[in-house]
């Protein structure tokens, strides 16, 4: 049989790293093929070297049984390949029908009139909704991947790649996502979709391959498959999907935070009156739409936005309050309080990559003492703690830039540094983001233990199954604004992603509208 | 659907190098530059390439005085270069050395000439220009700092622009200090009692320009790495928002470390003006503040491989300049020959941090 793609012994290194092994792949016509497998298994590699970005190692690609060298994205358009890229790519000044047409040497005039009619049409024809004089910098997450999918299709493309599209959607748009993706397959579109989230590989795929650390494991039709069997494929072993959920019974206030509102450079709302109380031992969990103000939010706490910001938090240690208000960061550490945030971006605040791991482990610590030079004895004894508890794989805690280490041990030393500072109150930004399932268990642990100990933790998360499952309550953050703060043991998906995109806690009735 | 030839060559990112590989690469790429400087010689000015190397080495190491002119060029250099460390290393593009070294000049002029006349001691006098000029190229590089820190301004742009100034500051003492009258030039200060010069020390006459950059280059290489304010630099170079989450104080760090770096360029311009020309002008810092930002870079901010880096430069100049004038070239073909040196030193770092791969190696075993 003749498949619509075919990718025979492909094999791709960076530097030591292989990143796909002799790999073979096949993708037939009329169909969505889930790519299944953890962070770091090679799935995007894969597919990049499809879309041509990147060029592989050795073997062979073949498109409708004919050999082909894709050496740059525009031959893999005029192969008809076209890939959604999990950061998107397009202008935002310009609007939707000028981001479509963007590179495409049709003519020298742009015939904009002609271009907005082929758009409509390919609308009307599987069900989106682009409104093609909208700027790109007005648009949600999900309009902007909506455009990006269109302008693939405008460009002809017959087989589409999807670079784990749902990341960014609520389950109101991933379901949306998914039945415009039938309707390209009735068309005869051959669909590959990246993704580790099993229940969409159930929903969504006729037919499911599997990599794992770069290896290819096998293929397995959905329909004769189901989400245990496929964690057993991706992890390589029998894994356990649930989160224990101790109940703690040292509960204590540790964190009021009071009409807090953080405005950016231009004046916009980014945190719009919140108020809450974090508790010690407890995990409050914090849901919302990419952008709703979580990041402003932690930043806010830890004394990093006092130029923006307004409303009081205070932090309470053993029946004693202190009023972190107006503190920077450095105040806050002098005057005692112990509050540790792994942030989001792990490279761009919480760690330095050109640095290694002993000199990342000292970041918030290398001041102690009088003497003008550094203590290295204390921090190397501590790096080799936490690289010892948490199995941090690297050659040297002295040697090797933090950089050059996986993404998984990067954040075991990040989280591990917030840890050994004993903190009362522990934020975690996507603790678990771009990490494979272990050590996001390792880190759901570690996370629980602190709440055990009494410590407050607040967990920003992604993940809707995870926040239900790992949180004792969840607040859900809509534009800015509290949503709602719910009990993590009494409430559904469907619930905490309503209140993501409306506010306030939606009446049952209205739900299932 | 057009079908295209796998590229010939392919470039990729090393995963680290073993430190003596990347040793014998360097060391290879300086071979080559010869050779290829060889084939120049023969080519476009028909003389034997050994003969012309051996004139370059004798008129850097022929004679011990032109030996200690390199020891002394290159103590300069080395100076510049590790004032501009503690700035590059936090990401500070501190393109004003050559403004900072002649404040420093500037101000060690003025004490020679205004104190020189025998009234403090000739250690006190040398003291006094040290602590002058220190202030002076201080001042000099804080300047841009305080402007980057409170409105962010290009340091680029700023620090460059600040080197004119200096100039003019320059051309405007020389007037109210010229000598002989007329000459329009500050002519060699105190050549009579010889106040404000360096002694000789050990023996050497340029002992002392040694000894003090010696001490400074040991002292800076341990600041950077091992003290906080060190520590401090390097995060600030790599990430400001680590840094402040870190509670670092970004501000304070910038105008600290550019103060320093400041300091240094203007104690260069104290051993240009006591330790070297005995004399100021417009072309005291000559350039030296653009060459040290390579050096800088060559050493990847290590003071101490700045050592090997300003050792290779002053001689390359210095070699450049014997072969031009015993050979009757132009300054150009000598200009050529250590511009492919360079060329090739600067390129090598390419190969050690990518390798190339070529179609007709690999694919072998996939073709079936």
């Amino acid at each position: 049989m003749e498949y619509a793609i075919e990718m025979r012994n492909i094999t791709k290194r960076f530097g030591k790293v292989v990143a796909n092994n002799n790999i073979n792949l096949f993708v037939k016509k009329g169909e969505i093929l889930s790519l299944l497998g953890e962070n770091g298994s090679g799935k995007t590699t894969l597919m990049n070297m499809l879309s041509g970005i990147y060029y592989p190692d050795e073997g062979e690609i073949f498109v409708e049984g004919k050999r082909v060298e894709i050496q740059s994205p525009k031959d893999a358009f005029d192969l008809h390949i076209g890939m959604i890229h999990q950061h998107f790519k397009l202008v935002d000044v310009l609007t939707a029908a000028e981001n479509i047409i963007l590179g495409l040497n049709e003519s020298t005039l742009v015939d904009l009139k002609r271009v907005k009619k082929a758009v409509a049409e390919i609308c009307d024809r599987y069900g989106f909704v682009v409104e093609p004089d909208k700027k790109v910098y007005e648009m949600s997450v999900s309009e902007k991947q909506t455009l990006e999918i269109v302008k693939v299709l405008y460009r002809g493309a017959d087989y589409l790649i999807l670079d784990e599209p749902t990341a960014v959607l609520t389950p109101q748009e991933t379901r949306k996502l998914f039945s415009v993706m039938r309707n390209m397959r009735e068309d005869g579109k051959s669909i590959v979709i990246i993704t580790h989230k099993l229940h969409e590989v159930m929903e969504i795929s006729d037919r499911v391959a599997v990599l794992r650390k770069g290896e290819y494991i096998g293929d397995i039709m959905t329909s004769d498959t189901n989400p245990q069997q496929l964690t057993d494929m991706m992890v390589g072993r029998a894994v356990r999907l649930n989160i224990d959920r101790p109940q703690s019974d040292a509960v204590s206030e540790r964190l009021r935070v009071e009409h807090l509102t953080v405005t950016d450079i231009e004046g916009v709302k980014k945190l719009d009156d919140v108020s809450f109380t974090a508790f010690g031992g407890e995990i409050l969990g914090i849901a919302g739409i990419s952008g709703s103000g979580q990041r402003e939010l932690l930043e806010a706490i830890a004394g990093l936005q006092n130029e923006h910001s307004q409303g009081t938090v205070t932090y309470i240690n053993n029946g004693v309050e202190m009023k972190l208000t107006g503190m920077d960061p450095l105040d806050i550490i002098k005057n005692g309080v112990l509050l540790s945030f792994v942030p989001e971006d792990r490279f761009g605040m919480g760690l330095v990559g050109s640095m290694h791991i002993t000199d990342n482990v000292m970041l918030r610590s290398y001041r102690r003492g009088k003497s003008p030079m550094l203590d290295l004895k204390y921090p190397h004894k501590l790096a080799q703690k936490i690289v010892n508890d948490l199995e941090v794989v690297t050659p040297d805690i002295d040697k090797i830039p933090l950089r050059r280490l996986s993404g998984g041990n990067v954040q075991k030393v990040l989280v591990g540094r917030e840890i050994e500072q004993s903190p009362t109150v522990l934020m975690t930004a996507y603790a678990v983001r771009g990490l494979d399932i272990n050590t996001s268990y390792t880190i759901y642990n570690l996370l629980t233990e602190q709440k055990m100990k009494g410590v407050a933790v607040i967990y920003v998360g992604e993940d809707l199954d995870v926040l239900l499952e790992l949180c004792d309550r969840i607040l859900v953050l809509c534009a800015g604004k509290v949503s709602g703060i719910v009990d993590g043991r009494n409430t559904t998906k469907e619930e905490v992603g309503l209140m993501m995109t409306h506010l306030g806690k939606p009446a049952h009735e209205e739900a299932k509208a | 659907m057009s079908i295209k030839n796998e590229p010939l060559i392919r470039i990729s990112k090393r995963d680290g190098m073993a430190t003596w590989k990347s040793w014998a690469v360097r060391i290879i790429a300086l071979l080559l530059s010869l050779i290829i400087d060889a084939i120049i010689i023969y080519a476009i000015a028909g003389l034997n390439p050994l003969s012309v190397y051996k004139s370059m080495f004798d008129g850097v190491f022929g004679t011990n005085r032109r030996m200690w002119a390199w020891i002394r060029d290159m103590m300069m250099l080395l100076c510049i270069g590790v004032g501009l460390a503690p700035a590059f290393k936090m990401r500070f593009w501190n393109i004003g050395a050559e403004g900072q070294i002649l404040a420093g000049g500037i101000a060690a002029a003025a004490c020679m000439i205004y104190l020189g006349s025998g009234a403090v001691p000739n250690w006190l006098l040398l003291i006094i220009m040290a602590a002058a000029s220190l202030v002076a190229g201080a001042v000099w590089g804080m300047i841009p700092s305080i402007f980057k820190a409170k409105w962010n301004t290009n340091e680029t742009l700023f620090t460059l622009m600040m080197n004119y100034i200096a100039i003019q500051f320059t051309s405007f003492f020389i007037p109210f200090w010229e000598h002989p009258a007329g000459s329009n030039t500050v002519g060699t200060i105190n050549s009579a009692n010889k106040m404000g010069w360096f002694p000789s020390l050990f023996g050497q006459m340029y002992g002392l320009n040694v000894l003090i950059v010696v001490v400074l280059t040991v002292a800076m290489f341990i600041y950077l790495k091992y003290s906080k304010h060190g520590y401090e630099i390097g995060v600030v170079g790599e990430s400001e928002n680590t840094a402040r989450y870190a509670g670092i104080n970004v501000k304070t760090v910038v105008v600290r470390s550019m103060t320093i770096s400041g300091a240094i360029c203007g104690l260069a311009g104290f051993l240009a003006v006591a330790g070297a020309d005995h004399s100021i002008s417009v072309n005291t810092s000559g350039g030296r503040g653009f060459i040290a930002i390579i050096v800088a870079w060559m050493a990847k901010f290590n003071t101490l491989v700045m050592i090997l880096i300003s050792a290779l430069i002053v001689f390359l100049e210095k070699g450049a300049i014997a072969i031009a004038s015993q050979f009757q070239l132009s300054n150009d073909v000598s200009d050529i020959l250590t511009g492919v040196i360079l060329f090739f030193i600067l390129g090598s770092e390419f190969f050690i941090n990518y390798k190339l791969k070529f179609s007709f190696e690999h694919r072998e075993g996939s073709k079936k």
